[in-house]
C-alpha cells in the first residue's frame, strides 16, 4: 500500500476564507469555510476591497481550524494547494501569499490551483468512484462553462458565457425584483411559489459557438417586463417572475449540456459551482439524463459553494503528476482554464 | 533576539534578517514587479544566503500599515503565514514611525509624507536625535494641514517617503521653516530599519510590543471607499437603496488602488 497523500487546500478568491484537508484527493477530513456573505449583503454584493481586508482577518484561524477538525498538523502535510485564479486579485492575493509563507516556512511542496478545476474536482470529493472522461457544466456567479474534462486536469472547453454568468444573471435580476442579495438562493426560493410558465422569457442566444451561452439578452428582458409592468400600474407577481426567469436560465444551460452529451456520447454529465446548488438547475439536469441513461452527478451544496476542499483536490491530481509552484506563484485575476 | 523583517507597504519589497541587533542580511527591490513575486524569492534567498535556520527566529516583523492596500496584505499574509507555520509572535511597527527611523541621529524635525492621493498624504512628525519621539502620530491628512503644522512649530524638518516626489514643490513654496529632502537611500522605506525599530519597541514594551500571528491585521488608516459610501448612506437613511447595490458601483471593477498598488 503506498503512503497516503495529505494536502491542504486553501481557497479566497471571493468572498469565502475557506481551508480544508483531503486525503489522496477523495477523503475529506475538513471543510472550514468562513463567508463574508452578511457585510456583502449590507451592500447589494461582494465589495473587492472589503472581500481582501476580511480574508486577513481569518486567514490564520481558517488554516487552525482546518488542520484541528482533521486531527492532522502542519507536519502531516504532503502538499498546500492554493487557489491563484480566477477572481478578485486583492482577495486572491491573501490566500496565495499565505499559502506561499507557510509552506516556504515549513518546507512544503506548493501547488498554485486554477478554482474552476476546483469547482469540477468537488465531483470527486462527492462521488469517490467518478473517474474522468465527463462532460461537466461549472455555473457559479462569476463563471459559466461547459466543458469536458478529458482526464484529470485536462479540460476542453465547448462553450462559456459571452456576457454575464448565469450567477451573475440571478443577482441581477434579484436585484431589479427587490429581492436582494445573494440572488440565487432567494430566486430559487421565490420561485418554488410561482409558475415557470408564466411568462414566457425568451432562451439566450447566440451567434456561433453552439455551446456558448448569454444571459445578458434575458436580463434585460426581466428588466423590460418590470418597466412595462411598472409603467401599466400592474402588480408584479414575484414568485412568478423568478419561476419563468429561472426556468429560461436552466433550460439554456441544460439544453446546451445535453446537446454536448448526445453529440460527444460521454456516459457521465456532472455539474458544479454555487449555482450547482440551484434546485431546478439539479432536477432539470437529472432528468434529462434520466432520460438518456446517462449518470448524473451534482455534489452537495457545501461542495458546490466556494470550498478549499475542491482545491486541495484538484492540487492533489496536480501533485501527483508533479506540478509544483515556485517561491514567486502570484495571483492572476483571468486565469484561463487549463493553462498554467 | 533574532528577527525576520518584512516590509511590502510601498513600493519597495524587502527582507531583513537581525541577530541580537546585528544585521545579518537586508534584502530590497523597487521595480515594477508585484510583491507576490519579489518578496518570497527574496525571503528564500536572504534565508539560504545567511544560512538562517528558521526554526532560530524569535518573531517576524512588519509594517503594520499605511501603504498600499493590496502591499499592506501581500506583507500581513506572508508575515501571519510565517509566523504560523513556525509559531512566532509578531512585532508589528507602524509604516510612518519606521520611515522617521531610517533618519534616526538627526537634530532636525522628522517628517516622512507618503502619497494618500486625493491631495492627502500618510504622514506623522518625529524627534529622531536620541531616543525616538513621536510629536505626531501616523495619520492620514491633507498637505496643506501638514505645512500649516510644521509653519506652526518653527522648527527645521527633513521630509522623506514616496510623497516627496508628490509634493516637493508645494512643500518648497508654502513652507516657512528650513527644510531638506533625505538622500534616496534613505528615503523609502527599508526592512532593516523595520527589524531595527521592531527590536528597539521590543526593549521598550517588552511583550505589548507583539501580537499573535492570529490577530496581526493591516492599519490602513482609512476606510474603504465602500464602507464610506455606507457611512453615508447610513447618515441619509439609505441603506434599502445601498443593498439594492445602487450606491457601490465599483463592485466588479478592480480593488481600490494607491500609488505602489498590485505590487
Amino acid at each position: 500500500m503506498e503512503k497516503d497523500i495529505t494536502i491542504l487546500g486553501l481557497e479566497s478568491s471571493c468572498d469565502e476564507t475557506a481551508a480544508s484537508v483531503v486525503v489522496n484527493g477523495r477523503t475529506l477530513l475538513s471543510n472550514e469555510i468562513s463567508s463574508q456573505i452578511d457585510i456583502h449583503t449590507l451592500y447589494g454584493g461582494v465589495v473587492p476591497e472589503i472581500a481582501s481586508r476580511k480574508h486577513v482577518e481569518r486567514v490564520n484561524q481558517v488554516i487552525e481550524k482546518a488542520l484541528s477538525d482533521a486531527g492532522k498538523t502542519l507536519d502531516d502535510l504532503d502538499g498546500i494547494a492554493v487557489t491563484y485564479g480566477p477572481g478578485l486579485v486583492g482577495a486572491l492575493l491573501v490566500g496565495v501569499s499565505a499559502a506561499k509563507a507557510i509552506a516556504w516556512a515549513r518546507g512544503i511542496p506548493l501547488i498554485g490551483v486554477h478554482h474552476i478545476e476546483g469547482h469540477i474536482s468537488a465531483n470527486f470529493l462527492a462521488y469517490p468512484e467518478l473517474e474522468p472522461p465527463f462532460i461537466c457544466l461549472v455555473v457559479s456567479g462569476g463563471h459559466t462553462h461547459l466543458v469536458i474534462v478529458r482526464d484529470y486536469g485536462e479540460y476542453e472547453i465547448l462553450g462559456r458565457t459571452e456576457d454575464d454568468a448565469a450567477g451573475e444573471a440571478f443577482d441581477k435580476v434579484a436585484r431589479a425584483v427587490g429581492l436582494g442579495y445573494p440572488g440565487g438562493p432567494k430566486i430559487d426560493k421565490a420561485a418554488r411559489e410561482g409558475n415557470p410558465l408564466a411568462i414566457p422569457f425568451p432562451q439566450g442566444k447566440v451567434r456561433g459557438n453552439a455551446y456558448d451561452f448569454s444571459f445578458s439578452g434575458l436580463k434585460s428582458s426581466v428588466l423590460n417586463y418590470l418597466n412595462t409592468e411598472q409603467m401599466a400600474g400592474r402588480e408584479v407577481n414575484v414568485p412568478n417572475l423568478a419561476a419563468s426567469f429561472q426556468k429560461a436560465v436552466v433550460d439554456v444551460l441544460v439544453g446546451h449540456a445535453m446537446e454536448a452529451v448526445d453529440t460527444y456520447h460521454y456516459q457521465k454529465f456532472a455539474i458544479a459551482g454555487g449555482v450547482a446548488s440551484n434546485s431546478a438547475l439539479r432536477a432539470a439536469a437529472k432528468e434529462a439524463c434520466e432520460k438518456r441513461g446517462v449518470g448524473f452527478y451534482c455534489p452537495p451544496p457545501i461542495l458546490c459553494t466556494d470550498n478549499g476542499a475542491m482545491i486541495a483536490c484538484a492540487g492533489y491530481y496536480e501533485f501527483m503528476k508533479g506540478t509544483r509552484s515556485g517561491w514567486d506563484l502570484n495571483a492572476v485575476p483571468n486565469l484561463a482554464l487549463g493553462s498554467r | 533576539m533574532k528577527i525576520l523583517a518584512i516590509e511590502a507597504s510601498g513600493p519597495v519589497a524587502g527582507c531583513a534578517l537581525t541577530d541580537g541587533g546585528k544585521l545579518i542580511g537586508e534584502f530590497e527591490i523597487n521595480n515594477k514587479k508585484t510583491h507576490s513575486q519579489t518578496l518570497l524569492p527574496m525571503m528564500d534567498d536572504l534565508k539560504n544566503r545567511a544560512g538562517c535556520d528558521l526554526e532560530s527566529l524569535d518573531a517576524i516583523a512588519i509594517t503594520k500599515g499605511p501603504g498600499s492596500f493590496t502591499g499592506l496584505r501581500i506583507g500581513a499574509a506572508t508575515a501571519k503565514g510565517v509566523a504560523l507555520a513556525l509559531q512566532l509572535p509578531i512585532i508589528p511597527v507602524p509604516t510612518v514611525d519606521a520611515l522617521a527611523f531610517n533618519l534616526y541621529g538627526t537634530p532636525a524635525l522628522v517628517c516622512p509624507i507618503m502619497d494618500a492621493r486625493r491631495q492627502q498624504v500618510y504622514t506623522g512628525i518625529y524627534e529622531e536625535e536620541a531616543t525616538p519621539v513621536t510629536l505626531r502620530g501616523q495619520c492620514a491628512i491633507p498637505i496643506a494641514d501638514l505645512i500649516a503644522d510644521l509653519n506652526e512649530r518653527g522648527r527645521a524638518v527633513i521630509f522623506l517617503g514616496d510623497g516627496v516626489p508628490v509634493y516637493r514643490t508645494v512643500l518648497d513654496e508654502e513652507l516657512t521653516v528650513p527644510h531638506s529632502f533625505a538622500p534616496s537611500h534613505l528615503s523609502l522605506q527599508r526592512a532593516a530599519t523595520v527589524a531595527a525599530l521592531a527590536e528597539y519597541l521590543v526593549e521598550r514594551d517588552g511583550e505589548k510590543a507583539m501580537v499573535s500571528a492570529d490577530d496581526f491585521r493591516p492599519e490602513y488608516l482609512r476606510k474603504s471607499q465602500a464602507e464610506r459610501q455606507m457611512e453615508e448612506a447610513a447618515g441619509a437613511g439609505e441603506m434599502d437603496a445601498l443593498a439594492a447595490g445602487r450606491l457601490v458601483k465599483d463592485r466588479k471593477a478592480k480593488n481600490e488602488s494607491l500609488p505602489g498598488d498590485a505590487r
